[in-house]
């Protein structure tokens, strides 16, 4: 059981000092609505911890220093939203490539395009499945609570140690700006819950980065200890170096998915309230399950036996899980700021189309009214 | 004894992907007996390229280096060293890869004036991708993206980087390889932002159409359109616009370099020093 501590802050404040307690040690980034406190406070945090924050030229440069920096074998961070995520993409891309652990933070707004800057959306869950061109298995992750824009940051600096790749957190604008009283994990918990990249214990001579059994992540030593390799955005052979053999290309797409998929149980997270004796299923994520929860609790006053599932992983989706609950519940109603991005993963895990749904896309949080109407009007 | 390049290079990867008589191969030696004199470890060095035919340049040096996106050379290299300040970073671009896409993250690493040297091969041309027009090539040139001849005009390279904050700007050509050796040497050992531009031929790609089909034929018409500085500055100013000056342009060996300009933020942050004001700086706006 981890020791918690008390805090009163907002939930770009809490992501930025979980960065800071899981050991990140340089942030790149540029200023976007509705993530911009994410690099407020952290450029007041690294540099006191002898690490560094950078605010660069633009998004696309940003990320290109954090990227860099992770290379070099450091825990790196990048901060944005959605605007922010379309320009980095590119480099997204590179790093899921060469393996580069990252961890980039996407506080959503609406959108598309320039969108509603300041008001809140979950209009990013398709993006952050492959916000790259190319094939490769995203790994991301959503808070829900204010404590959980702490957790799941934590959580994803040693995922991206683990499967060495980038690894989306996902807040909107709702927790990125909500200002309210959370437990979390004291600092000292959270270091010695760190888990950083694997070392490679070998002799330099014998030293190939991209040389790993199939479900496996490349084995990345850091830059100027004596392991000279290369990192290209090229398919590459065991050195790093750009190949074009046949059969070593197709291995390393095949490796870069399966590193993810056959692990899944180590990623997968989920939370179920009041589901065991529920006749409705619920299933929401990220700030939507707060009205959710209120709703939920409301219904059941009057009687009505509803309950909510909600994954804390969105990618890779807990598929199984979600299959049983279809098998279960016969009145599935999904809710989502954004016109049903999850919906079509929950529909495809679950085998069946006859989910009920609700959306909402016009900048605003949903209400536990919201929800208990629908309830009552669909079931 | 014959010097030996082996030691730097990655051989069991050669031949090279460069056509027959490309410059980028002289250059690779010149740098690599550029690192030598300077006595710099190969596990301290590390060379970013980005894409293109120089994209590949690093990936044949025995250091750590890092072949990444187009345009982003610099931005990857200012993570690099400020989260190592102590190593050696060294960008490797071409002309559309560091002034057209990459265009922005050249004119902030020069204006940061972070110690990274951009050794920029302008060869005139998109070679790798068969001969669009670059910022760089000449009007009248044929180009397969113009081939009714080129109407974009041209900048230069150098006087951008001077503008927006270089500390050490050089330019020479792949036909003086210990020239080009020795402005990438100092460029090296410059603290803060060094460009260097190198120009280099692509008889197969900017050549083909453009009368010099040999390398022969590139190499003179580099000869014919540069002069070392000295000769430029006594040129009649109508005439400067049609050669590029080489040699070492400028070098400011004052200009605050950016790690250390962060060290005073961990310093003021670490409760070491007071605030940074407008007064830890000569330069006010």
């Amino acid at each position: 059981m981890s020791e918690l501590r008390e805090v009163i802050s907002s939930g770009n404040d809490l992501a930025a000092r979980a960065a800071v307690d899981a050991g990140c040690m340089f942030f790149g980034g540029y200023p976007l609505t509705p993530s911009s406190e994410i690099m407020h406070t952290i450029s007041d945090l690294l540099p006191k911890v002898g690490g560094a924050a950078i605010q660069m030229e633009d998004e696309i440069g940003g990320v290109a220093a954090a990227i860099g920096a992770g290379m070099s074998g450091v825990r790196t961070l990048t901060a944005t939203s959605g605007p922010g995520i379309s320009l980095k993409a590119e480099n997204l891309g590179l790093a899921q490539m060469c393996e580069v652990p990252l961890v980039v933070i996407n506080v959503m707004r609406g959108g598309p395009s320039t969108g509603l800057p300041t008001r809140v959306s979950q209009g990013d869950i398709a993006q952050a499945k492959n916000p790259s061109h190319g094939d490769y298995k995203s790994i991301t992750l959503c808070a829900g609570t204010l404590a959980e824009c702490y957790t799941e940051t934590v959580r994803a600096f040693n995922l991206a140690d683990r499967f060495m790749q980038p690894v989306f957190v996902l807040l909107d604008e709702t927790l990125g700006h909500m200002h309210a009283k959370a437990e979390i994990p004291t600092a000292e918990t959270v270091k010695k819950g760190i888990v950083p990249r694997k070392k490679y214990e070998g002799k330099p001579e014998d030293y190939r980065p991209y040389d790993v059994a199939q479900d496996e992540p490349a084995l990345l030593a850091p830059m100027f200890q004596g392991y000279r390799y290369n990192f290209t955005g090229l398919h590459h052979d065991a050195d790093g170096f750009p190949t074009e053999e046949i059969e070593t290309c197709r291995k390393l797409i095949d490796r870069l998915f399966r590193k993810v998929e056959e692990h899944k149980e180590e990623i997968e997270s989920n939370e179920e309230y009041m589901l065991d004796d529920a006749e409705i299923l619920l299933i929401g994520y990220g700030s939507a399950s707060l009205a959710i929860k209120e709703a939920v609790n409301s219904l059941r006053e009057e009687g009505i036996k509803v309950g909510l599932f909600r994954p804390i992983t969105l990618w890779p989706s807990p598929e199984k899980r979600l299959y049983e609950l279809g098998q279960k519940f016969d009145k599935v109603l999904s809710v989502e700021l954004n016109q049903g991005q999850y919906l079509e993963e929950i529909q495809r895990a679950m085998g069946r189309k006859d989910i009920e749904k609700l959306t909402k896309t016009n900048g605003r949080p949903f209400s536990p009214a919201d929800i208990i109407n629908k309830v009552k009007e669909v079931f | 004894m014959a010097f030996n390049y082996d030691e730097y290079l990655r051989v069991n990867k050669m031949p090279t992907l460069w056509c027959w008589g490309c410059g980028d191969g002289v250059i690779l030696k010149a740098f690599v007996r550029a690192i030598d004199k300077l006595g710099i470890n190969k596990d301290d060095l590390c060379v970013v390229s980005g894409i293109g035919c120089s994209g590949r340049f690093g990936s044949y040096i025995d250091a750590n280096t890092v072949h990444t996106t187009h345009g982003r050379t610099i931005a990857f290299a200012t993570g690099i060293k400020l989260a190592n300040p102590d190593k050696t970073v060294v960008c490797v671009a071409g002309d559309g890869d560091a002034l057209a896409i990459g265009g922005n993250h050249t004119i902030h690493g020069c204006r940061r004036n972070i110690d990274i040297t951009l050794i920029l091969i302008n060869n005139f041309i998109y070679g790798l991708t068969n001969s669009q027009t670059s910022p760089t090539t000449p009007r009248g040139f044929w180009t397969v993206s113009q081939k009714a001849g080129n109407i974009d005009p041209t900048f230069d390279g150098c006087k951008l980087a001077e503008a927006a904050g270089a500390s050490f700007v050089a330019r020479e050509t792949v036909n003086s390889p210990k020239k080009m050796e020795k402005v990438i040497r100092e460029g090296i050992a410059h603290k803060g932002f060094s460009f260097v531009e190198i120009n280099s031929n692509c008889h197969i790609n900017l050549g083909r159409k453009n009368k010099m089909q040999n390398a022969m034929e590139n190499l003179d018409w580099i000869d014919s359109i540069t002069m070392p500085k000295k000769k430029w500055d006594e040129l009649p100013e109508e005439e400067k616009m049609n050669y590029l000056p080489t040699g070492i342009l400028k070098q400011d060996k004052e200009a605050l370099e950016y790690c250390e300009a962060y060290q005073m933020v961990k310093d003021a942050h670490q409760g070491k020093r007071g605030k940074i004001t407008q007064d830890d700086f000569e330069k006010k706006i």
